[in-house]
């Protein structure tokens, strides 16, 4: 299907493909929430189970944040355009765990609503607990970016959307030191996604590649939503290693 | 024996001799030899009481035995409960060395003969945040000790854990420097409270728990009760210890449970009693403060954290 000289049911067609891809993709990413559903209600998350779903759901959220993060540089790479229409999506999937991930935290393992002085004990952990603080930000970051989500607000926001958008790499940055920080000793796996956020971060900054994305597909010069212009300087600074 | 009697430990709360020395069998010497089918089975799955609270309910033993940090085994709390099956823990032998005049290298089953275990039930306070109610079968590490007569240079008491990637996979990483130390001041390894766990729940110790011997000092942050110890060293300085070493503005030498000095990263005035869903207050000493605060006279608690 070239999409030259398709009818009315090859255009529906494709708009069905693409629903379906998109319903793919939340399925897939919704899978660790349900098997934590799945193992709380068979007992299975262990001896602490509510430390158990604050460390999935964080891993989830971090995960999920370097995939929308990484679908630009994916579509410079290979020239998949079509890749960018599930960036929104994935996007979203990782503020529903980074929401899980603070509500557990707030509720579950603080006891705000079960316990009388438990927003006491979240306010200075907030204020006083670097790895917290920084994690807590994270998290108000990115609530306007999922509000301004919808495509009314892409049309409303106009340019300045994707200026507002580029606050996911401050926060993807604030959520990395946030796992680097709160372990203990000398742990690997929070360095390893700082490292992965710290290419998708610095692919960014290099304009050469758009020499390459040329050849592949013409250039566009209408800015797709969110898309960040090749040069743009990203307004994270990379968190240490 | 317990040489302290506070009040709050209640005659309820000490093993009668009926199952001390029903323990003695299971664990030991005559074992195989005897009577113990004739011996009724002692009630492990009772819920003991720990000294100092009332209402603490004993940790289940799976949960004991399967939410582990033991960073030799992998840094889940579940890797050492699936891991540690590679630590041999036979033959085992433990070196008592330095300031001692008897310095001596006893096999682990000389150890368990030597020294009777009872059971203690002891809040456990990880420094993470967390607690569990553990029934340890025991002994006063004070004894071990006097049978080496510490000179009177000794000072401090340091632990070491088995160095062997082999069987301790995790010591391939560099999460810690391995192998794994710890110390005590003299006074604080000679109180009564300070025991020699070889085993839990009436059983020898689970590899994942620390066998085949481990410290257990109730009033300290779990990272203090060192696991599978090869070495006991008396020693004139104040040795180092692993977290320290690691991070010595989170974790000092004497570590005792304080819910006023918080852990840099988080505060230490609550816990999550594994299998509760709210939290609880932290208390001073992890509970014991009547036995053990007046090793601390004139200290401030705040500097020696």
């Amino acid at each position: 299907m070239t999409g030259r000289g398709e009818g009315e049911g090859g255009r529906a067609d494709r708009r069905w493909a693409g629903r379906i891809a998109q319903a793919a993709v939340v399925a897939a990413a919704l899978v660790p929430a349900a098997l934590i559903v799945a193992d709380l209600l068979r007992d299975n998350l262990g001896a602490n189970p509510i430390e158990e779903i604050t460390h999935r759901t964080g891993d989830w959220t971090i995960r999920l944040l370097l995939g929308a993060l990484a679908v630009t540089p994916v579509r410079r790479l290979t020239g998949w355009n079509g890749i960018i229409r599930f960036r929104r999506t994935i996007g979203l999937l990782a503020f529903t765990y980074a929401s899980l991930h603070f509500l557990t935290w707030v509720v579950l393992d603080q006891g705000l609503f079960l316990q009388g002085d438990a927003l006491g004990y979240v306010l200075e952990d907030v204020a006083k607990r670097p790895y917290i603080t920084v994690g807590f930000t994270a998290f108000v970051l990115l609530v306007p970016l999922a509000v301004t989500s919808t495509r009314g607000w892409v049309r409303r926001l106009g340019r300045r959307w994707t200026s507002l958008h580029r606050v996911v790499y401050v926060a993807a940055a604030l959520g990395s030191l946030h796992y680097l920080w709160l372990v203990k000793g000398e742990q690997l796996t929070p360095v390893w996604y700082a490292l992965v956020l710290v290419v998708l971060l610095s692919v960014r900054l290099r304009p050469p590649l758009t020499a390459s994305v040329r050849r592949i597909s013409p250039p566009r010069r209408v800015p797709l939503p969110g898309s960040a212009p090749p040069a743009a300087t990203p307004v994270a600074a990379p968190p240490p290693p | 024996m317990l040489i302290l009697r506070p009040h709050d430990i209640r005659p309820s709360d000490i093993t009668d001799e009926a199952l001390f020395w029903n323990r003695r069998q299971f664990l030991g010497a005559a074992a195989g030899a005897l009577a113990a089918a004739a011996v009724s089975p002692v009630p492990f799955g009772s819920r003991l009481p720990a000294p100092g609270s009332g209402d603490d309910e004993l940790t289940p033993y799976e949960d004991v035995t399967t939410y582990n940090n033991f960073y030799e085994f992998g840094l889940d709390k579940t890797d050492p409960s699936r891991n540690a099956h590679t630590l041999r823990t036979r033959p085992w032998t433990v070196s008592i060395e330095g300031e001692v005049h008897k310095p001596q290298t006893i096999a682990i089953d000389d150890i368990v003969r030597r020294y009777a275990a009872a059971e203690r039930v002891y809040r456990l306070r990880c420094v993470e945040g967390w607690s569990m109610v553990i029934p340890w079968l025991g002994f006063e590490l004070h004894r071990l000790l006097a049978d080496a007569e510490p000179t009177s240079h000794a000072r401090f008491v340091a632990f070491t854990t088995l160095h062997d990637p082999v069987q301790m996979p995790g010591q391939k990483s560099g999460v810690l420097d391995w192998p794994y130390v710890e110390g005590l001041r003299l006074d604080e390894a000679l109180h009564p409270l300070t025991i020699l766990a070889t085993g839990l729940y009436g059983k020898p110790l689970p590899n994942q728990n620390g066998a085949p011997l481990r410290l257990v000092v109730p009033w300290k942050y779990g990272f203090k009760s060192i696991k599978s110890i090869v070495r006991i060293r008396l020693t004139r300085e104040q040795p180092p210890t692993t977290w320290n070493v690691a991070a010595a503005n989170e974790y000092g030498f004497y570590s005792n449970v304080n819910p006023d000095v918080d852990h840099p990263r988080w505060s230490q005035k609550r816990e999550r009693r594994i299998g509760e869903l709210l939290r609880r207050p932290t208390l001073p000493f992890n509970g014991y403060g009547e036995q053990v605060a007046q090793l601390y006279t004139g200290m401030d608690l705040r500097r020696h954290y």
